[in-house]
């Protein structure tokens, strides 16, 4: 290695060999003063527009092939043309290796800044997360997206790309309902996954005999048997993963659709963590490569030109614009999560004795980076912000809660703000705005009428009153009863019981029920 | 540990093609509406650069459970003057305000841009050339040849030398026939040897020799011939006769309206044939062969014969395009106007000389802006081509007053049609 006082690079201009050298003195600060501990880097460079390419398919770089990714495709193209949007700097995949795609435009700067950001930040976060660990498998999916491009593939050859349409539409539909929210029985092995595919397809290839077709069955066993309690047992009822429940139950798919279904469904089930993590990914990456630039900086690695460069960028970036700001739209991840990472360095160095009161545990204990570390492990958004929001972040936001009651004539309360009474308010009405239990519509599979007409019936738990659209929910229902094949209700109720709205979708004679 | 760095740059992009065209296949109906209607409101050269459309989002989206309305309970920042307590009026319709995480951007109409490919695919996809032209092609007179495996027979020159001798080497080695240097061992080993030996050896060598006679090295059931099979091969190529009147009565939006239908008739050949010419015939009393911005914007005057430009397409179709080696089509436009007496000079030529080796032949009368076509009487050419057409000549015609008509008349004209119609144009 150089020694450590020697520029990294000068001007904006990068070659391979320049990215070599940005990668060891990042890895060096990562490793030896940040003790990170990361997934093998693989750091790819590609264009513009291999970067939309990417985009439009949820960043993973390989996926099968549906319209509606063309469709993001097009759209996101489009407004990059005019200008309307600029493009991420990077792209980072939970993956073993951890693949991190820069943007070849990128200056000098930026590439230091991005790989500081992603190959460091976000791979760390990405291999120590409770939530990653528990729900993801790093070294699985690459084969298991390569595994779903070809099963996908196959099934259009084999029953033709409409049907095959038909079913993926349904099943994206249903996506953020296809989610197992707690941990099962075991943890999700995809390489087994697809190698349990291909057994199963070949033992009932193997195993086929058409007598059995012909073989009478036995007397069917009296309904009066399968009591209710019995049958919601043995159909896992209530289930909250339609998918799950589609897949395992519905009576008329075809082998291939399941495993459709279930290739959607564990996708899913992949990037469920990081809609749970996105302020602390985002705060953990942004704070790894503040405290990486800010060493190479004064390391003598970095000319102050570049750091000035980066320090703009890195301002773009934590920027949080104020609620009555045309910019605003909600909170900046970065900026929060940054804000918090920074506000516990300091509560864990320089505590005051408002920090001393408010956290015991870290206040003063002087190694910011082993909590911290501790915290990227064990947290996610909602916990994280519950916990570690310091009453000094609350005043430095400037943090008000509003109470919006439509039967409310007046208007809108203000219903806390950041004072001695609002602290903890504030904070915990924070943390619900990223709790998932909040965010997605609580709907379940309550019963079947296996005795009757096999109505498939669910139920939307309401909170806070807040109904579904009506005419999203009739399409996603009519997808529900394609799948189904039987009709479909879907009972709106409050916590109290009250059924507000119901509503029934009559499957279509379309391919994917035939 | 070993950081792996990847340029990724050459390789191909376009990933998403296929996702792209899954999306344009999908959206078919709703972006050809699109096409259609942006392509009336542009230059017919630009209609073919492709660019921006938009659809309705409507049929497009992916529809997902989601929650509106209740109550909701937001967290803020940037407080300057609130106190716990005060009540605010609401905004209108509530727009801006932190919105429930979830929601997507509401937009009713999605715009994106199509290549110049994707546009005219899209622009020309329900047309197809009309029946007579297809006649024509199917029973063209050229003929190619291909290759078409092997035979057992055929001519000297044709012999395939490798699979002729491949055949050989096959069968000598199924019969065993010895090979030369076996025989030379034998012979080397007569030199020197007992007596005993020397007899028992040359019997070997002759039974060796007999038997290289009896398998020859080739024999003629070794031999293949290359077959060629005649394929008959459709012409290729296409000519477009543009016909137009410049006479002093030809205003400037008329030969507007002529130059947008050639342009699309030129687009229509060029996708279907592989070498499209264009021959450019302005006529006032006499005709001459121009070049292109002549046709459209040189000065002429007189009066008006038809006659002298089929006549001079006649010809030319006669000295440089053989009907038997180009599809032949003609588009011709004008006000209308024609001396009497040339009516039934032009007729003839029409029916006995052109129609016979022309693939179309399209007539579109150019109107006055505004003008009312409908209302006024039939002009002298309309009429003649109107009986001639009544008489069985295959003629397409067409009035056309304003820019706006162009396509729908040209899309009318070429429009796929049942079978039970396809006669009646």
């Amino acid at each position: 290695m150089t020694a450590t006082d020697e520029l990294l690079f000068q001007g904006a201009d990068w070659d391979f060999r320049t990215l070599q050298r940005i990668c060891d003195a990042c890895e060096q600060v990562a490793r030896d003063e940040l003790k990170l501990d990361v997934y093998p880097n693989q750091i790819e460079v590609i264009t513009a527009e291999q970067m939309l390419d990417a985009y439009s398919s949820v960043g993973m770089p390989l996926f099968y092939k549906h319209w509606s990714f063309g469709k993001h495709f097009a759209f996101q193209e489009a407004s990059y043309r005019k200008g309307l949007m600029g493009l991420a700097y990077e792209i980072v995949i939970n993956s073993s290796p951890c693949i991190s795609y820069l943007m070849e435009e990128n200056t000098a700067t930026m590439q230091t800044l991005v790989i500081a950001h992603a190959a460091f930040g976000h791979n760390h976060f990405f291999k120590n997360n409770y939530l990653f660990k528990q729900w993801t498998d790093a070294d699985g999916i690459l084969d298991y997206l390569e595994f779903a491009k070809r099963y996908v593939a196959h099934c259009e050859e084999r029953h033709g790309r409409l049907a095959v349409e038909h079913t993926l539409d349904a099943a994206h539909a249903l996506m953020s309902h296809g989610i197992d929210r707690y941990p099962g029985k075991k943890s999700l092995d995809l390489r087994a996954e697809e190698k349990r595919a291909g057994r199963r397809r070949a033992h009932e290839e193997s195993a086929f005999n058409d007598l059995w077709r012909t073989v009478p069955t036995g007397p069917a066993k009296s309904n009066a048997i399968l009591d209710v309690e019995r049958r919601r047992q043995m159909l896992g009822l209530p289930q909250e993963n339609l998918l799950y429940f589609l897949e395992k139950t519905a009576p008329r798919l075809k082998p291939w659709q399941r495993e459709i279904l279930r290739i959607v469904r564990n996708i899913a089930q992949y990037f469920y963590p990081q809609s749970q993590t996105k302020v602390m990914n985002e705060g953990t990456a942004t704070y790894v490569h503040y405290r990486i630039m800010s060493r190479l900086h004064e390391q003598g690695r970095l000319t102050d030109g570049n750091f000035l460069e980066f320090l703009q960028s890195h301002t773009n970036v934590v920027f949080q614009p104020e609620f009555d700001d045309p910019r605003f739209s909600g909170f900046n991840p970065y900026a929060l999560g940054f804000a918090m990472m920074q506000d516990i360095e300091r509560i864990v160095t320089n505590p005051e004795a408002e920090d001393r009161e408010w956290f015991p545990d870290i206040a003063g204990t002087g190694d910011p980076m082993a909590v911290l570390r501790d915290i990227w492990a064990n947290y996610r958004d909602e916990s994280f912000i519950s916990q570690y929001m310091s009453p000094r972040l609350m005043r430095h936001f400037r943090l008000f809660h509003l109470h919006d009651d439509p039967e409310e004539r007046a208007g809108i309360l203000v219903d806390a703000i950041h004072n001695e009474r609002g602290y903890r308010r504030l904070r915990r009405e924070l943390a619900r705005q990223y709790d998932v239990g909040f965010i997605d519509p609580n709907i379940e599979v309550v019963d079947v009428d296996l005795a009757g007409d096999r109505r498939l019936m669910l139920r939307h738990t309401v909170v806070k009153g807040a109904q579904l659209s009506e005419a999203d929910t009739k399409r996603v229902l009519q997808h529900l009863a394609d799948l189904w094949s039987y009709d479909v209700s879907l009972v709106e109720a409050d916590a109290s019981g009250t059924t507000l709205k119901e509503y029934v979708a009559h499957p279509r004679n379309i391919a994917v029920a035939a | 540990m070993a950081i792996h760095i990847v340029d990724r740059r050459l390789n191909p992009g376009s990933k998403s093609l296929e996702n792209r065209q899954r999306f344009l296949r999908r959206a078919k109906a709703l972006v050809q509406g699109a096409v259609k209607k942006s392509s009336q409101d542009r230059d017919i050269k630009d209609v073919l650069e492709g660019g921006e459309v938009s659809v309705p989002i409507d049929g497009m989206d992916e529809p997902r459970f989601r929650r509106e309305g209740g109550t909701r309970d937001m967290v803020l920042p940037g407080n300057k003057k609130f106190v716990e307590g005060d009540i605010l009026p609401r905004p209108n319709q509530g727009g801006g305000r932190g919105r429930g995480a979830g929601e997507g951007d509401s937009e009713d109409t999605f715009r994106f841009v199509l290549s110049r490919d994707e546009f005219v695919d899209l622009f020309l996809d329900d047309l197809e050339l009309p029946d007579l032209a297809k006649r024509k092609l199917a029973e063209v007179e050229t003929e190619g040849i291909r290759r078409a495996g092997y035979s057992t027979s055929g001519s000297p020159a044709n012999i395939s030398v490798s699979r002729t001798v491949s055949r050989a080497l096959a069968r000598r080695v199924a019969l065993r026939r010895p090979r030369p240097e076996e025989l030379a061992a034998l012979e080397a080993e007569l030199s020197d040897c007992s007596e005993a030996r020397r007899v028992e050896l040359l019997a070997e060598i002759e039974a060796l020799k007999s038997k290289i006679k009896r398998i020859p090295f080739i024999d003629p059931i070794d031999i293949r011939y290359r077959r060629f099979e005649t394929v008959p091969k459709p012409v290729a190529q296409a000519v477009m006769f543009c016909l137009m009147d410049v006479s002093g009565s030809m205003t400037e939006h008329m030969k507007d309206l002529a130059k947008r239908f050639y342009m699309l008739l030129y687009v229509f050949l060029k996708r279907r044939y592989r070498h499209v010419e264009i021959v450019f015939i302005r006529h006032t009393d006499r005709a001459e062969e121009v070049d292109e911005q002549t046709f459209f914007y040189g000065p002429a005057s007189g009066g008006t014969l038809v006659s002298s430009a089929l006549q001079a397409m006649h010809d030319i179709v006669r000295t440089r395009f053989r009907p038997a080696d180009w599809n032949i089509y003609a588009a011709q436009a004008s006000d209308g106007d024609n001396s009497y007496a040339d009516g039934e000079v032009a007729g003839r030529l029409l029916t006995d000389k052109i129609l016979p080796v022309s693939q179309f032949f399209a007539y579109l009368e150019v109107g006055q802006e505004n003008g009312l076509s409908y209302e006024m009487p039939n002009s002298a050419l309309w009429t003649l081509y109107e009986g001639l057409r009544a008489s069985g000549a295959p003629l397409s015609m067409r009035k056309v007053n304003e820019r706006s008509e162009i396509f729908p008349v040209f899309h009318d004209l070429f429009q796929r049609r049942g079978p039970q119609e396809r006669t009646a144009t």
